[in-house]
């Protein structure tokens, strides 16, 4: 019995704590559309997982890296705007996946499960994998933290300086699918991009630069999923909505909150 | 004096689907000199300046860079975003430098020493545009590239900010390119004033381009006129806190 707390909990400390730098770029940045969309496609990396019969973490992180490189090079071509192009893909790949699930009936396969998490299903393999992604973007947004703050300040400006702008932005993007694609079991594909946005968005009132933001971000995020899974324990909610409906009650409570800033407005 | 070549752009041509943006243009920016683009909008000026600062590829043309060359480039518009919270500090920080100078050394040569701790999105547009002056001052540019810098400044202001463009220029002896659509402020401390209408209409000396028919036919005889030479004086004019500094000369 504890011993599935603790790795549910585990998983989502892991998840919140990249969660929150990450998605404040995901914020500033305003991809929280592109972050639906690969979240969405990433049931379909389930679906063809169990077609393949794969690993089907290791599908998950292929399918939405795959998909994110996809989607990159799509939105160059700029012949559709960007936001249909990942209302098409959102809905087409998530309505694909379903399909797919929904026709192999070899294996039973919880579909709630998969669009809105599900505590339960959080293994021992699953939390390795989670604990080996979060160490991994973790390292990666230490080490490239400057050039990727400084393209998504001025994109033109990083290029003259020096910053090579095509390469952090798509190590941006993959990022972003890898914490999609490791945490979708838990929060679920549906609620997943409101865990990279709601923790930033209270954060923001009280961050002066962007790394108080993206601090607060993540204790935000790790508060909410405390209290989410306790939320979940004691009045036995379903754990992903119980986490999203934490962090929104942060973020209410940041916007009731008096202001800290003493900045000229 | 055998000042240095900078940047050469050669014969450039640029077209957007079937609309002819640059076409046979060149260009060339010597060490010490202060070069002006001016011209109607949509001539294609922004075009030319992301061409010669590599921002965009060219298939028709060459651009012919120093070796090395270290270029400040100080963009048309800054917009963060809301939702960013940053300093002038730190946003001076996120530059790629390779001087160790401090960076309060370039917002005190842009006389905005005040800001630093000041959040970005909460100064003025004149205080902005001397904060992205200082961000380009921190590459140690050999080459200053401005897109329109007195953009959303007042016209007091204005003739501030080029007379400090004209002291960076002497102090630190870089090239400087911009934009501007100031025809009548800009012009008297310009070597070299290009005026683009999709090709070069015609360049020279700011007395001798206000003449220019082609530049006549432009802008038309009054703006023209206002271009001549800038006689505007006051006997005091403010400071960037609004203190009233008397001149010290004239």
């Amino acid at each position: 019995m504890t011993d599935f707390i603790l790795r549910a909990l585990l998983a989502g400390l892991c998840i919140a704590a990249i969660a929150g730098p990450l998605g404040s770029f995901v914020v500033w940045r305003r991809m929280s559309y592109f972050g639906d969309t690969l979240a969405h496609s990433s049931l379909l990396g389930i679906a063809l997982g169990i077609l393949l019969d794969i690993n089907l973490q290791l599908a998950v992180i292929l399918g939405s890296v795959v998909f994110a490189v996809l989607l990159i090079v799509l939105q160059r071509n700029k012949s559709l705007s960007t936001d249909t192009l990942l209302g098409i893909l959102a809905h087409s790949t998530l309505a694909f996946g379903m399909l797919i699930l929904a026709l192999s009936n070899t294996v039973q396969v919880n579909l709630v499960g998969y669009l809105f998490g599900d505590l339960l299903t959080v293994s021992t393999s699953d939390l390795w994998w989670i604990i080996g992604m979060a160490a991994l973007v973790a390292v990666l947004l230490v080490k490239f933290w400057n050039p990727l703050l400084a393209l998504t300040v001025h994109e033109e400006m990083a290029q003259v300086e020096g910053v090579s702008v095509t390469r952090l932005h798509a190590l941006m993007v993959i990022m972003v699918a890898l914490l999609i694609a490791v945490s979708m079991k838990i929060i679920g594909v549906l609620l997943i991009t409101s865990l990279l946005i709601i923790p930033p968005a209270a954060a923001r009132r009280f961050a002066k630069t962007p790394e108080q933001m993206a601090l607060g971000a993540s204790v935000t995020g790790c508060l909410a999923v405390c209290g989410g899974l306790m939320m979940s324990l004691y009045l036995d909610t379903p754990a992903g909505p119980s986490i999203v409906v934490t962090a929104s009650l942060f973020f209410l409570l940041s916007y009731l909150a008096p202001s800290l800033s003493g900045n000229r407005s | 004096m055998s000042h240095q070549c900078l940047v050469k752009a050669n014969n450039i041509s640029i077209q957007f689907g079937d609309r002819q943006v640059l076409q046979h243009v060149n260009l060339s920016v010597h060490q010490g000199q202060i070069v002006t683009l001016i011209g109607p909008n949509g001539a294609g000026k922004t075009t030319l300046i992301r061409v010669i600062l590599g921002l965009l590829p060219v298939r028709s043309g060459t651009v012919e860079k120093q070796p090395g060359l270290r270029i400040g480039y100080m963009p048309q518009k800054l917009h963060i975003e809301p939702t960013m919270p940053i300093t002038v500090r730190r946003f001076l920080e996120l530059a790629k430098r390779n001087s160790s100078e401090p960076i309060g050394r370039f917002l005190e040569e842009v006389q905005v020493s005040h800001l630093m701790d000041h959040q970005l999105g909460s100064i003025s547009g004149g205080e902005m545009q001397r904060v992205l002056l200082a961000r380009a001052l921190s590459q140690s540019p050999q080459l200053l590239v401005l897109d329109e810098p007195a953009q959303g400044v007042d016209v007091a202001g204005q003739a501030d900010l080029y007379q400090l463009i004209n002291d960076i220029r002497t102090a630190h002896h870089c090239g400087v390119l911009m934009i501007s659509h100031d025809l009548h402020l800009v012009m008297a401390k310009t070597d070299e004033v290009v005026c683009l209408n999709h090709h070069i209409c015609c360049h020279g000396r700011p007395e001798q381009v206000s003449v220019d028919p082609s530049y006549l036919a432009l802008f038309g005889k009054k703006e023209a006129k206002n271009l001549a030479v800038y006689t505007h004086h006051h006997n005091h004019h403010h400071d960037l806190t609004g203190e009233v500094v008397e001149h010290s000369h004239d």
